[in-house]
């Protein structure tokens, strides 16, 4: 077979269906069980840090704790 | 140590330039190489005068690398204002062809100058934004200074030389006539070294993040940052007529060339001035707003189906050309299913701002951010129609398409840079305040009033040209000549022409009121969030 209709073929066949698994995938897994939970911090990311990087200490602190003012605003659109 | 390297690059890069200067084809050649010659002689001056001077080692891992996005600030600014004077210069070279100047044929003229507004616009204005506000993103959002050190400088240096050859090159003649992707052989060598420099520096940071998790934007500007790099090397792959010389030949031929092109041209849209800009409206946004993004789910499904989507766009260019039909066919498919994270990024992004809409009122600011998305949701509503192959037999080589980019390159682009410079530039430089909000009203107003003459002086002679062109009479001949076309825009172009003076104004009067915060605003107290432990 010329290369135009292999790669065609294989275009039209199994990478359409990796790239559409892969998308599908990706909207299930944003909607699985706990991810708002999550979002809610990682949304809140922009109102972290915004004088200077995280120290040692707050390393050390384990993970981000729900932010200093973020989290009020997100309860005020509640 | 590495000084000594650098010597000895710089040395061989001044006697390379000065061959070459001797020994160029061209013109445009022969300025770029003395230019070179003489940046790599000055640094090489530089360099050996701070040879084995005492390091001094200033631990900085404690503070952000904003000097850098400073710079960003001021240049995006300066190349911001260099690009619409351009923009307006040549949109009266067309209402008013006698500012072709005579004395200036093969420089000056509109075809020569037209590049230099889009590559001025695009690269050197929207470039820079990019680059700055990713830099100030990068690290705010990953709590980390900026990977690699100086290498954060020799990317901002690097990109204006870029855009200075570039620039220069087209004036001199010195292009390869693809669209978004003039400068010859060099210069494209030149940004994929500082391109791949960029994503170091903006990788790195993103390795050494303190957050767990990487926040959306800077999904949207790796994302522009990765495509352009593969747009850019796809589309150059050009053979160097003579290494002495600006001209070189493209390894592509015929209608695959047209294609890779458009594939370029239409991603540079997509991810330049996309899904990079997107990456802007995801932190500038909420952190003008002071409420996190309305919908963080929402926000990582519009990236990637906008990934997924926008790379297949680009056929739509070349409707009714040498392409097969179903290349244009899918090209158009994918415009108008594009629609789709298109509205849901606007509708996030506007959505922003509810339970705030207050803001609206008192502060101009977002009020100018608002207005870019909304012009965002309007060329994003107004592109995927004209992909339509129908609607394209009409709006095609027309001045539609004019007035569509502009829409979504003065509206979506230009509102929302400069909404991020008003955010940053008191941050950057530890102001109270901006030292006017009146002048940023005027600005608004100025800028929106611009856009929608320009928007509808081109709707308006966009489509009245595509029905001249096609108008036939009882006996099929053709009833207008091309020039007749001409002469019946005319009103349009002043308006349009006018439109591009409002704007132009607009943002010389952001320039001063952006000098006059760093110069006059109340200087801010020094912030106590450094020191209060977090609990």
């Amino acid at each position: 077979m010329e290369e135009y209709t292999l790669l065609r073929q294989f275009a039209d066949s199994w990478m359409l269906l990796v790239l559409f698994v892969f998308f599908v995938g990706i909207v299930i897994w944003v909607f699985r069980p706990g991810a708002s939970k999550e979002y809610k911090d990682t949304a809140n990311i922009p109102f972290r840090h915004a004088d200077a990087p995280a120290s040692q200490q707050d390393q050390d602190k384990a993970t981000p704790q729900e932010g200093d003012k973020p989290a009020e605003s997100k309860e005020a659109r509640k | 140590m590495s000084n000594y390297i650098k010597l000895i690059v710089l040395g061989l890069v001044v006697i390379f330039a000065a061959i070459g200067s001797n020994y160029a084809r061209d013109l445009a050649y022969q300025v770029h190489a003395i230019l070179v010659m003489l940046i790599a002689g000055g640094l090489f001056i530089w360099t050996l005068r701070n040879t084995d001077e005492p390091d001094i080692l200033i631990d900085r891992s404690g503070e952000y690398m904003d000097d850098v996005i400073r710079y960003g600030v001021i240049a995006t600014a300066f190349w911001g204002v260099v690009g619409f004077l351009a923009g307006t210069f040549i949109a009266f070279q067309l209402a008013f062809p006698v500012l072709n100047f005579e004395w200036a044929q093969g420089y000056l003229n509109f075809g020569r100058l037209r590049p230099l507004h889009t590559s001025a616009v695009i690269f050197a204005f929207g470039g820079n934004a990019l680059i700055a506000t990713s830099f100030y993103v990068v690290q705010r959002t990953s709590a980390a200074r900026l990977w690699g050190g100086n290498l954060a400088w020799f990317v901002f240096w690097g990109y204006q030389l870029f855009i200075v050859l570039a620039a220069t090159g087209y004036v001199l003649g010195g292009t390869q006539s693809k669209e978004y992707a003039e400068p010859e052989w060099y210069v494209d060598l030149w940004l994929t070294v500082v391109w791949v420099a960029y994503l170091a520096v903006f990788l790195g940071t993103i390795v050494k993040r303190k957050e767990p998790h990487i926040y959306v934007a800077n999904w949207f500007y790796l994302a522009f940052i990765v495509t352009v790099a593969m747009l850019h090397l796809v589309n150059n792959m050009t053979i160097p007529v003579s290494i002495w010389g600006s001209k070189s030949v493209i390894v592509w031929s015929g209608v695959q060339d047209a294609m890779i092109q458009w594939w370029y041209g239409h991603n540079a849209v997509g991810f330049f001035l996309t899904a990079g800009f997107l990456g802007m409206m995801y932190y500038f946004i909420p952190k003008q707003a002071e409420r996190p993004v309305f919908s963080y789910k929402l926000s990582i499904i519009h990236f990637w189906a906008l990934i997924f989507l926008y790379i297949w766009a680009g056929p739509h260019h070349l409707h009714y050309t040498a392409l097969p039909d179903w290349a244009s066919t899918l090209g158009m498919v994918f415009s108008i299913v594009l629609w789709m994270p298109s509205w849901g990024g606007m509708i996030n992004g506007l959505m922003t701002l509810s339970g705030a809409w207050d803001k609206l009122r008192t502060d101009p600011v977002i009020r100018m951010m608002v207005i870019s998305v909304g012009f965002y949701g309007m060329s994003t509503f107004e592109g995927p129609m004209m992909s339509i192959r129908a609607v394209n037999s009409l709006s095609h080589y027309t001045d539609w398409t004019i007035g569509h980019v502009h829409s979504g390159a003065l509206g979506w682009n230009g509102m929302i840079t400069f909404g991020a410079l008003y955010f940053l530039v008191p941050v950057l430089w530890k102001r109270e305040r901006l030292y006017s909000l009146q002048m940023v009203s005027w600005h608004f107003w100025l800028a929106t009033i611009g856009i929608v003459l320009y928007a509808a002086s081109m709707w308006v002679t966009g489509i009245m040209e595509g029905l001249m062109w096609r108008e036939v009479d009882a006996n099929g001949f053709l009833v207008n000549s091309f020039a007749d076309t001409v002469a019946a825009k005319f009103p349009m172009y002043v308006v349009r022409a006018l439109g591009g003076v409002l704007f132009v104004a607009g943002s010389l009067i952001m320039c001063y009121n952006l000098w006059m915060t760093v110069r006059r605003a109340p200087v801010k107290e020094a912030s106590l969030t450094v020191a209060v432990p977090a609990e």
